[in-house]
């Protein structure tokens, strides 16, 4: 039995029952790096991808329910030669220490931008209420997010 | 640190190599005297790390493609140390950083450098790479000088590159293998820091592009030819025992490989990480288990259970004959101290202080992959702190020499030390060892973490001060009571791997023990740095450990300094003084009043009188009070400086505190990488708050009770305060290690501020709404 997914617009196929979290789909057969393994309940945010544009916790989401919706991950939005205005706002920033939490931050603010293209600092941090960062770098996350959005902190 | 190999041990006996180097000319004559020609039957000191691993080309290695590979000994943990530490190469050799590949954390083919932890990579494994380096670059001049017969002084060196009017060669040119085998001399003294073109600078983090683009960068990106994915089965009961489990249905569950069963031991590896996942529920499902260890109450009963314990009692500081009463339970009114030893001017105050056990709580639960191969040898990479400490522990565990064994350091999220990280990599070489040859990443759940990592220890802290009439502070007396910080791999006295207490062969864990001062362990930052006449610091270390501690960031600082800089608040409130008058008052050290009037000058400190937490309670007015506080330490009195000025706004209707704005500035000497600098602060800063509103593990007395981030909650971006960092910068002073400098100041900072705001003392961490409207009341 084989799930076909649209990811960052190429089908993939994968033998995983239909009831498989969509996280270990992309990462394992799909070698996809950036949705991480955090908590599996959907409380940490470090699995999040797009579905249709929707940022979706993938740890949780079956991948048999996902059906034509595009999903894209960090990958999608872009690489080291051609990085995406957040990516490239993060290097900047340097908004990272460890980095585990901050492929669902990006991923979840780009979300953010393309509803609010100038989010205030408030919308932003509400935007990423559900994402967790144990190291402590929220002020520069937020300081990327404002940077990508050409907003003033 | 003490591990050698083959060739260091017979370097380490031939002499003859170390005699050569006292020769080595003066080179930007700033070289130190070489020292005498009839070498001492002692080595030479050498300094940081240099003195553990003293070959240079244990440290470095000059390729013919035109890179550097740097060897070190540390790890990075999102820290930033691999980038800061090629700043120093780069500096010292003159190449370009984009030259310098880095091999950081494996057994065998990096210096042994212990533990990444305590702030003191910079430190070690830095002065070993400034030296290093610094003798590097001589040797090749010296080479150079030869081959372009010209001397020394003439030559000029850009990115490697040698020369002198016309004439060039490269270093990729010049380096052969020999002209690095040799121990290294320290005899070259390193560039002054107005020779710094990296040193100095906010180069970006080498790691954070590969981060950022969904590049490999963690264990957990693993992928190996057949890899199986494994899962562990605990209980949330310390040291129960497996009574009975399924293990032939288990076994025929889709895609099951193996399951392992030793002991106590449980674990399944699987063809796919869903089936594994799916197989350890099934174990979990069937598995019937013991009690485990009986565990200390919970709530407000823990710390007075724990000051009931068998305890190692040390004096850790006396002065001036010790202080005047010995540490007595807390009292929360002013006494007047008519005893025979002080003054009748004098007053005595008593208070005391707490903090729960605390998780690192990584938002990566930890990971490793392993492999079995022919021959008995067993590879392992791993999100240690300490490959070489790990690789001996699981030479222990696993019955099988060190040398069979490799450690391979790769990222993991964020562990603020002692977590996981050791114990599952002895989980996936047990499991792995069941899968004939074929890599096993082993993969904890977050239950998983919160189950089985160590926690943070509870503290209690006891101080008791006497005040003369005009309101200095006399005598000081510091008691804490805490369970061990340390218990990290490669202890003489036993396995602290997880899985080995569990097994059918058994090992037991080490004993409890302190770190001796100045550094300390759960008596870090007790010792203040304050000058009183006479004082006398104890720490009561328990011996018994029912649930596991082992090093959480800062270690006992945290608590100490939270405790003492709320108490010199409390203090500086009975006497009507002014906060940070009240510090400097009794402060010595320059670089410390430096900080803490430039926080003060910077928030805008003005004649601020301290409340009075001691004496009657006044009413507390509703609605939403605003307060200032500051906080000071020296982490380990060795370390980085650092004041913090908090702003806090309490809703007395909810209880709710709500840290505004923080600022902190910090003297960490040379500074090599100030951003590097800022973010660590600025994450101290705002883990600090998480910790000291939020967190406390919850327990029973047979289970730890936190399952996910439900249970155990940390602060997220709506309360985060806003943050700031100034930094004095003294490149003529050694590097002071950064990462763990903020921590303790920030705690004490929001608990100060919450006193200026409410007029009422909060003594108990975390500052939870509802120990916040019992006070308030």
């Amino acid at each position: 039995m084989t799930v076909t997914i649209n990811l960052n617009g190429v089908a993939r196929s994968s033998v995983a029952t239909p009831d498989t979290p969509l996280l270990y789909v992309l990462r394992n057969d799909c070698d996809i790096n950036s949705a991480k393994y955090g908590c599996g309940a959907a409380q940490c945010g470090a699995c999040t991808v797009l579905l249709d544009g929707r940022p979706t916790r993938s740890c949780v989401t079956p991948c048999g329910s996902i059906g034509k919706a595009a999903v894209t991950t960090l990958e999608g939005l872009g690489t080291l030669d051609h990085l995406h205005p957040l990516q490239q706002a993060f290097i900047d920033e340097q908004a990272a220490q460890c980095g585990y939490c901050i492929s669902g931050m990006i991923v979840a603010a780009s979300a953010l931008l393309a509803s609010t293209p100038k989010p205030s600092e408030v919308e932003i941090r509400e935007a990423l209420a559900g994402h967790l960062c144990r190291c402590g770098t929220h002020s520069r996350i937020v300081r990327a997010v404002q940077r990508a959005a050409g907003v003033t902190a | 640190m003490n591990a050698t190999t083959s060739r260091r041990a017979f370097l380490a006996s031939s002499s003859a190599l170390t005699v050569g180097f006292c020769f080595l000319p003066a080179l930007d004559g700033h070289a130190q005297p070489a020292s005498s020609a009839s070498a001492p039957a002692m080595p030479p000191a050498l300094p940081g790390s240099l003195a553990t691993n003293r070959r240079l080309d244990g440290w470095l290695r000059i390729n013919a493609d035109g890179t550097v590979t740097m060897f070190t000994g540390k790890v990075e943990f999102g820290q930033g140390i691999l980038t800061a530490l090629t700043q120093i190469v780069g500096d010292e050799l003159d190449v370009k950083l984009s030259r310098i590949a880095i091999l950081s954390g494996e057994t065998g083919s990096t210096p042994n450098e212990g533990v990444t932890s305590g702030s003191l990579s910079i430190q070690d494994s830095g002065t070993a790479l400034r030296y290093a380096a610094a003798e590097t670059r001589a040797l090749l001049l010296q080479a150079a000088s030869l081959k372009l017969g010209q001397p020394v002084d003439a030559l000029r060196v850009d990115d490697g590159m040698v020369s002198v009017g016309s004439s060039r060669i490269s270093y990729w040119e010049l380096s052969n293998a020999a002209m690095l085998q040799r121990e290294a001399s320290a005899s070259i003294a390193p560039k002054l820091p107005s020779r710094h073109t990296l040193v100095g600078t906010s180069v970006p983090r080498l790691d954070i592009p590969a981060k950022v683009t969904g590049g490999v960068a963690y264990v957990q990106d693993m992928r190996l030819p057949g890899m199986l994915f494994g899962r562990v089965m605990r209980p949330n009961m310390p040291r129960a025992t497996l009574l009975s489990v399924d293990e032939a249905t288990v076994r025929s569950m889709p895609g099951v490989v193996a399951v392992v069963r030793d002991g106590s031991f449980l674990a399944v590896a699987a063809r796919r990480e869903e089936q594994a996942i799916a197989a350890a529920a099934a174990l979990r499902a069937s598995a019937r288990w013991s009690a485990g260890t009986a565990l200390p109450p919970s709530g407000p009963a823990l710390f007075s259970h724990l000051q009931a314990q068998r305890t190692v009692d040390t004096v850790v500081s006396e002065k001036g004959g010790g202080a005047v009463a010995s540490a007595s339970s807390s009292s929360s009114t002013v006494t007047a101290s008519a005893s025979a030893t002080t003054s009748a001017d004098s007053k005595r105050f008593a208070q005391r202080y707490t903090r729960p056990y605390m998780a690192h709580a990584s938002i990566g639960p930890s990971c490793a992959v392993a492999q079995w191969n022919d021959g008995g040898k067993l590879q392992v990479w791993s999100h240690t702190q300490g490959v070489y400490p790990l690789r001996a522990d699981l030479a222990k565990a696993l019955g099988v020499p060190t040398a069979a064994i490799t450690v391979t350091h790769k990222q993991g999220s964020g562990c603020y030390g002692h977590n996981g990280a050791d114990d599952v990599a002895l989980d996936a070489a047990l499991l792995a060892r069941a899968t004939g040859g074929v890599p096993v990443k082993l993969q904890w759940m977050r239950e998983d973490e919160f189950a089985a990592e160590p926690l943070g220890s509870a503290m209690v802290v006891e101080l008791s001060a006497s005040t003369d009439a005009s309101g200095r502070i006399v005598d000081w007396q510091h008691d804490v009571w805490s369970h061990t910080h340390s218990t990290r791999p490669n202890d003489p006295e036993g396995c602290n791997l997880l899985a080995s207490w569990a097994l059918a062969k058994p090992q037991h864990p080490g004993p409890a023990r302190n770190i001796a001062q100045p550094s300390g362990a759960s008596d870090r930052n007790a010792v203040p740095l304050y000058v009183f006449a006479r004082q006398r610091v104890v720490n009561h270390l328990l011996v018994d450990t029912p649930i596991r501690t082992s090093a959480l960031r800062t270690l006992g600082a945290y608590a100490n300094v939270f405790a003492l800089e709320s108490f010199i608040d409390e203090l500086a409130g009975a006497h009507g003084a002014d906060p940070v008058e009240f510090r400097l008052r009794h402060l010595q050290d320059a670089r410390a009043r430096a900080v803490i009037e430039r926080a003060a000058t910077l928030a805008g400190w003005q004649g601020t009188v301290a409340r009075d937490t001691m004496g009657a309670p006044r009413p507390v007015a509703a609605g939403v009070l605003r307060g200032r506080g500051i906080g000071f330490a020296r982490y380990k009195n060795l370390a980085v400086y650092c004041a913090v000025v908090a702003e806090v706004s309490v809703d007395t209707k909810s209880g709710a505190v709500h840290v505004e704005r923080a600022l902190a500035v910090a003297d960490a000497g040379q500074i090599i990488n100030p951003d590097g600098l800022r973010n660590q602060i600025e994450g101290g800063m705002i883990q600090s708050t998480s910790w000291t509103l939020l967190e406390q593990v919850p327990h029973d007395t047979a289970h730890l009770l936190a399952r996910n981030w439900g249970d155990y909650a940390i602060l997220r971006f709506p309360r985060v305060p806003a943050v700031r960092v100034d930094l004095i910068d003294r490149p003529n002073e050694r590097s002071l290690g950064v990462g763990e400098g903020a921590q303790g100041p920030m705690a004490a900072a929001i608990g100060n501020a919450f006193a200026q705001a409410t007029g009422r003392r909060l003594r108990d961490l975390p500052l939870l709404p509802d120990p916040v409207l019992r006070v308030l009341a």
